[in-house]
């Protein structure tokens, strides 16, 4: 059972092989015999689970399956789940039982999904590693002395151990692709608007996007597919159709142009990863498609753009946590500002402060238009940069992070080093594109994951293309060591 | 750009996050290093560049000026540190 995909278990659900009870119990039993391990969730909501994983099997049996009926899912920690902690891992929200469900929350309930529970991120989804949580690190299932990278390694190593089939995501500069290239899962950042942001707790606003986590591209189909759509409730919510994006995996491929930024293949780059991209590269001539080099030339600036737009719209979003209407107070406050300053510097992690105080600089009077207004301007160059290249090519494709998974502590005192680990992520989400990563090889014992990049809205070719190659390759089935 | 620990007290004061003595010197360290990469994009001329909000150029929706939301007090203040009378209780501001 733990390394079924969506599809297998779909399909097995429909065939009456199992029921969702069944299932649902299985992965609770795995969560508890070996998360201890792992601490890829916060919260496990079993009880619950069992309840829906019921529900879903009397409408299965009544005729009314939805299309995710009694798929057993986990949530990022990030979506508010009614009359759940959604505690975004931080102590700010360890008490914050949510009054209403997200929107992608509500839509994969709707379809029939199980919610197993919640799992465990960086706090408020800032870091690459999942060091910065408050109920602890979190393991990479492939070595357990390794992140499982972050924010949404909750998610990436509950799929790799085992304790779940998929997970719901939410990306701002890598935060579904990197762990799911770190823990060997595909995982989609779907483009900016293309999933609705309501329920989710904004870290920074104009980046944010919930993507699905699984341990294949048509896993993802399947998921993106009830999570998607337009939402009245999310301002930024394009009214764009969804495709179909399960029905569209059988693509030929001949004749897909796919660009190779040169920027992305340049010093920096661990070798053994470059290796398994090439010869991912190489499978996809070998069915037709053309590899160009094209370039993308502000690519160096991205990860200075973002550490600018990021932190100030996180410092915005998170100014509504002031100790008065929800989440941590201090005790015995002396006065309002005391309240307002110790809730804050006691509820908050050092890196949420640490983004907050250099949001807060980026947008003070007299440096707004140096810092703030100068990375908007970037954002501009490095979009047009994306716009040039899908004039030439129809995907993009390459390293999803420079390195395997690091070791755990080795890059958490250093913030501008772990920022750099972003670097082929970031620029996706300044320009507001669609990326999926796919596990492609092996680091010595570590996944390497290959990303796609695709045109605004183009998600459908982009796991079209992943479905492809993983008809002819078998790591995305491959189980990280004890977790078969 | 580096940071005097001067600039700390006022982003602080900003931020309202309250910042220890002892935390404040490694705070002014690792902000000065994320403002010293960050200042690489100072090089590029943006002149004639207009800035970018949302990567679709979007602009906010906005619906029909009509009551939509309906009466959640009592839930919202279930999960409030301190109410009273369907208020939210703060420290005393004015004596």
């Amino acid at each position: 059972m733990p390394s079924h995909t969506v599809a297998d278990l779909l399909r097995g659900l429909a065939a009456g092989d199992f029921s969702s009870e069944e299932i649902t119990q299985q992965y609770l039993d795995a969560i508890a015999d070996r998360d201890g391990q792992i601490n890829s969730f916060i919260t496990v909501t079993r009880e619950q689970a069992l309840e829906q994983a019921r529900a879903a099997d009397n409408a299965r049996q009544r005729g009314n399956a939805g299309a995710l009926c009694g798929l057993p899912i986990a949530h990022k920690d990030i979506f508010c789940t009614e009359g759940v902690r959604t505690s975004c891992a931080s102590k700010m929200l360890d008490n914050f039982i949510a009054p209403y469900s997200a929107t992608v929350v509500n839509n994969m309930a709707s379809a029939g999904a199980v919610m197993l529970g919640k799992t465990n991120l960086d706090e408020f989804a800032m870091g690459s590693s999942n060091e910065t949580s408050y109920y602890g690190t979190v393991r990479n299932p492939w070595n357990t002395d390794r992140v499982p990278g972050g924010s949404s390694g909750g998610s990436a190593a509950a799929i790799a151990a085992g304790l779940a089939p998929a997970a719901t995501g939410t990306d701002t500069g890598g935060s579904i692709r990197q762990p799911a290239a770190l823990c060997g899962l595909t995982g989609l950042k779907p483009t900016y608007g293309r999933v609705s942001r309501y329920g989710m707790i904004a870290f920074a606003s104009s980046l944010d996007q919930a993507g699905p986590m699984a341990r294949s591209a048509e896993d993802c189909a399947l998921l993106l597919q009830s999570m998607a759509g337009f939402d009245e409730r999310d301002s930024t919510s394009m009214d764009v159709r969804v495709d179909d994006y399960a029905g569209a995996l059988d693509q030929d491929l001949r004749g897909l142009k796919i660009g190779l930024p040169k920027e992305y293949f340049s010093a920096g780059l661990d070798p053994a990863i470059g290796d398994a991209v090439h010869a991912a590269l190489e499978e996809y001539r070998k069915m037709g498609a053309e590899t160009v080099e094209i370039s993308l030339p502000h690519t160096e600036l991205a990860v200075p753009c973002y550490y600018v737009i990021a932190p100030a719209e996180a410092s915005t979003n998170l100014s509504r946590f002031d100790g008065v209407r929800y989440g941590y107070r201090c005790e015995n406050p002396a006065d309002l500002d005391d309240l307002y300053t110790r809730s804050r510097e006691e509820g908050f992690g050092e890196e949420v402060k640490r983004r907050i105080l250099v949001g807060t600089y980026a947008l003070s009077a007299g440096f707004y238009d140096a810092y703030y207004r100068k990375a908007q301007q970037i954002r501009r160059l490095i979009k047009q940069d994306f716009t040039d290249a899908f004039k030439q090519v129809d995907i993009i494709a390459g390293p999803t992070t420079p390195n395997p998974a690091f070791g755990i502590g080795e890059k958490v005192s250093d913030p501008v080093t772990m920022y750099l680990e972003d670097i082929y992520t970031i620029a996706v989400n300044l320009a507001g594109l669609p990326a999926l990563s796919m596990p492609v090889g092996f680091a010595g014992e570590l996944p390497a994951g290959m990303q796609l990049i695709g045109r605004d809205f183009d998600e459908g070719r982009l796991l079209a293309a992943a479905h492809q190659y993983q008809q002819r390759s078998d790591w995305h089935l491959r189980t990280a060591p004890d977790c078969a | 750009m580096s940071l005097e620990q001067g600039d700390i007290a006022k982003l602080a004061r900003l931020a309202r996050i309250r910042i220890s003595e002892e935390s404040s010197e490694e705070l002014r360290q690792r902000i000065s290093d994320i403002l010293g990469m960050i200042d690489t994009m100072q090089a590029v001329n943006t002149d004639a560049v207009d800035p970018m909000a949302n990567p679709h150029d979007a602009t906010q929706r906005l619906r029909a000026d009509v009551v939509t939301e309906v009466d959640q007090r009592d839930d919202f203040q279930r999960i409030a540190p301190a109410t009273e009378d369907g208020l939210y209780l703060v420290p005393k501001v004015i004596d």
